[in-house]
């Protein structure tokens, strides 16, 4: 029987067992939207603007380990879903969105709702296509999944022309797909491998650096086990925290810009470096000639060879999936008769005590004002550490990062490449969908919230019980620390005037809202809201304005050149 | 340092679109760029003109292999290889000047492939800095236009570029 291009496209998702589809109609997908009405295995979520549809596919992705999937209209609906895709793509995150696009015959002529979307989001996508004739569709989502997923992850748009969507074929989903083109090692080199086996146990002073890549792989077990076996200590970036669980002895903290004074400091000093799943960041690495100024080995394991030396030169490049080549490592290591050094184990512990003795995330608490700290502290401790939180970006994401200890991957979901404010409602909202009884909560700013606060209606028609705590210091104040440390406290349009009551317009969009403005309040509103499992509960945390983030490695100082809060 | 980079690619549309966008998105630098399909029309050859440190002609060289349409990519500097351009240049050619840039044309093997009763259409290949010699050696009053095609390369004897 002939379908429909647009009936094709929806056929690929359920052969793709798709459950959700995020996205927003429009006249370019109007075909493949009566495709979507005429079935009922995929749902589709309408959100209330397409940078939230990229977004929420995004968390769907990053809390499963499945691909997310947007639908946007051409246009207006392509250009206001491109800061979604640049996110994803930025942290590697396995995503197809499909985008209207005027009749064949218009492209070109500037037509009504025309833009050039393969052009567009060229640089922001792992690829994209424009099909052009329907008996092309199958096989186009068949590669854009198959792309998005597998080595190293990425958004994969694929723009349908409006024409195309109507015309019929013959539908046959491809069982397999192979692009000559395309050949991700999966396996790394067992020399290289071996090579690095043998390092890491003569080391004297091993470090495990892991990254994002851990997460994106599910590689946290044989991490785990190799950081066990090694006896080395262990950091995460902010996207692999998780990776290791982060109430672990010998977990060290996140490191770089704004992570523990004992990650960066065995980051510096260490004298075999392990780097898996980990781009050498420069929120990371703060400034690379005094990362070099110290000498040590330095192994890195990455499915993308361009990750590889791109900042930093390494001794031991190993290009594969981490899962592999860690599983390769670990039976190198087991079948060995060497043993790490105890004797220098002990000595490098007794001096990451030391560092780790500076509490370099203590702060003062206070009886007048909430210090959002002490709510991330109080989160943790309500939700057990179980609960997935996502963030937006600026102060609170940081302090969401070093307070709440994640001891599994997947729970930690936020944009840390791209840096997108706006993207914690909207990705928990993918989330709660992909895990409807688990608790989700979203730790934003009164900034960022705004920048995609319509979606509490989305969360209203679908009733997604988010939790949204909002720590609220009136400051754009990542900025405004910047400003603080960096521009002589000239606060240039960093302060947030005439924000909205937080709880009225919760209340508006039929959610419950709760303000916080004392410290000896904030547990009991926390347990209040979290006992509303039903409901949607906006807590408007009315926290210290002045308050800063630290550790901070100031950009382009080296990890050991850092601020500490008690150096002020 | 100079470098050549040779690639096979998918012949489609759009994916010399992402080569240049490439370079243009990381800075890197283009010489010249040339792309036309091989005896398989669904692969086109390219090669690219490129400078910079070894560091990053090795993160071109990735970056280039990363793109989903790109086959394969070799770096031709790496070892032995050829490389011509073509130039069309066209000349004020009237009186004692016609002998002369014909006995020019001669020394650097070019041809005229053009005659008008003022003019001289001279087509010219060799390496790029053949070509640039040639211009040194003509007087720059009688040059009316050129055209050139940027670099082809490949490499000498068994090295073989193929899928
Ligand atoms: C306000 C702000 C402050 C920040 N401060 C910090 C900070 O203090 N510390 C910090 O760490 N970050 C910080 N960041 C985040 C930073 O910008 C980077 O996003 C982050 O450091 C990159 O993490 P990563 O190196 O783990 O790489 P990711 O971006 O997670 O990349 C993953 C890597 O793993 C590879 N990979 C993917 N899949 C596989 C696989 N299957 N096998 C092998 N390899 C694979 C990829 O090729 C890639 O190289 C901050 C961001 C913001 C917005
Ligand atoms: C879309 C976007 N615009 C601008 C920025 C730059 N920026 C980074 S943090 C920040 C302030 C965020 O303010 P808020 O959400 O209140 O968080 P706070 O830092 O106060 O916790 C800004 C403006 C950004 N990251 N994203
Ligand atoms: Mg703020």
């Amino acid at each position: 029987m002939e379908l429909t291009g647009a009936e094709i496209a929806i056929r690929c998702l359920q052969e793709e067992g798709v459950e959700y589809v995020f996205g927003y109609p429009g006249g370019a997908v109007l075909f493949i939207y009566d495709a979507l009405f005429n079935q009922e295995q995929i749902k589709h979520v309408l959100v209330r603007h397409e940078q939230a549809a990229v977004h929420a596919a995004d968390g769907y992705s990053r809390s499963t380990d499945k691909v997310g999937v947007a639908l946007v209209t051409s246009g207006p609906g392509v250009t206001n879903a491109v800061t979604g895709i640049a996110t994803a793509y930025m942290d590697s995150i396995p995503m197809v969105v499909i985008s209207g696009q005027v009749p064949t015959s218009y492209i070109g002529e500037d037509a009504f709702q025309e833009v050039d979307t393969v052009g567009i989001t060229r640089p922001c996508v792992k690829h994209n296509f424009l099909v052009k004739d329907v008996k092309d569709i199958a096989i186009t989502l068949k590669k854009a999944f198959y792309l998005a997923k597998s080595g190293r992850p990425g958004p994969v748009l694929v723009d349908i022309p409006k024409d195309v969507s109507n015309q019929k074929t013959e539908f046959n989903y491809p069982s397999t797909v192979n692009i000559r083109s395309y050949n991700p090692d999966k396996h790394g080199d067992v020399g290289q491998i071996k090579r690095a086996a043998q390092l890491l146990i003569e080391a004297k002073r091993p470090m495990i650096y892991a990254g994002g890549g851990i997460v994106l792989a599910d590689a946290a077990k044989p991490l785990t086990e190799l950081v066990r076996l090694l006896g080395a200590p262990c950091t995460n970036t902010l996207m692999g925290l998780g990776g290791y669980p982060a109430t672990d002895n010998q977990f060290v903290g996140m490191l770089g810009m704004h992570g523990t004074y004992e990650a960066n400091m065995a980051m510096q000093n260490c004298d075999v470096l392990l780097a898996v799943g980990a781009r050498f960041d420069d929120r990371v690495i703060g400034n690379v000639a005094h990362f070099g100024s110290i000498p040590r080995k330095i192994i890195h394991v990455d499915i993308d060879p361009a990750s590889i030396s791109k900042r930093v030169k390494v001794d031991v490049p190993i290009v594969g999936d981490v899962g592999n080549v860690l599983g390769d490592m670990l039976a190198v290591l087991h079948s060995s008769k060497q043993k790490p050094d105890p004797t220098a184990l002990a000595a490098w512990w007794k001096q990451i005590g030391e560092w780790r003795s500076r509490n370099s995330l203590a702060y003062k608490n206070s009886t007048e004002l909430v210090k959002p700290q002490f709510v991330i502290e109080k989160l943790y401790e309500i939700t057990h550490g179980e609960a997935f939180i996502t963030s937006d970006v600026g102060q609170h994401q940081m302090w969401a990062a070093q307070y709440y200890k994640f001891n599994e991957p997947r729970r930690w979901i936020n944009s840390g490449g791209l840096g997108t404010m706006g993207f914690g409602l909207p990705a928990a909202m993918g989330v709660q969908l992909a895990h409807p009884d688990a608790t989700v909560a979203c730790v934003t700013g009164e900034g960022s919230i705004q920048m995609n606060i319509q979606e509490l209606s989305t969360c209203k028609q679908f009733r997604l019980p988010i939790k949204v705590i909002a720590l609220n210091n009136r400051y754009l104040g990542m900025v405004r620390q910047w400003q603080e440390f960096f521009h002589g406290n000239r606060y240039s349009e960093s302060y947030m005037d005439a924000l909205p009551d937080f709880v009225k317009l919760a209340e508006a969009y039929g959610h419950v809202g709760i303000r916080v403005d004392k410290p000896s309040d904030v547990e009991g509103a926390l347990r209040e809201a979290f006992a509303r499992k039903n409901d949607l509960v906006f807590m408007d945390f009315q926290t210290d304005p002045t308050e800063n983030v630290f550790p901070m490695v100031p950009g382009g100082k080296g990890l050991s050149e850092v601020i500490l809060a008690e150096d002020l | 340092m100079r470098h050549i980079i040779s690639l096979l690619m998918e012949n489609e549309a759009g994916a010399l679109s992402r080569v240049a966008g490439l370079f243009s998105a990381r800075g890197y630098n283009i010489e010249s760029l040339t792309v036309a399909p091989t005896e398989d029309l669904t692969m086109s050859r390219m090669t690219i003109v490129t400078s910079g440190s070894d560091d990053v002609i090795e993160q071109i060289m990735k970056q280039l292999n990363k793109l989903i349409e790109v086959v394969a990519v070799v770096d031709l500097t790496d070892g032995e290889h050829l490389e011509r351009e073509l130039m069309l240049v066209k000349l004020r050619a009237v009186g004692d000047a016609r002998e002369e840039l014909k006995r020019m044309a001669d020394i650097y093997r070019g041809r005229i492939i053009d005659v008008s009763d003022k003019t001289y259409t001279i087509e010219l290949t060799g390496t790029g800095s053949k070509l640039d010699s040639f211009l040194l050696a003509i007087d720059r009053g009688l040059i009316l236009e050129t055209v050139r095609t940027g670099s082809s390369g490949i490499g000498r004897g068994d090295r073989i570029l193929k899928l």
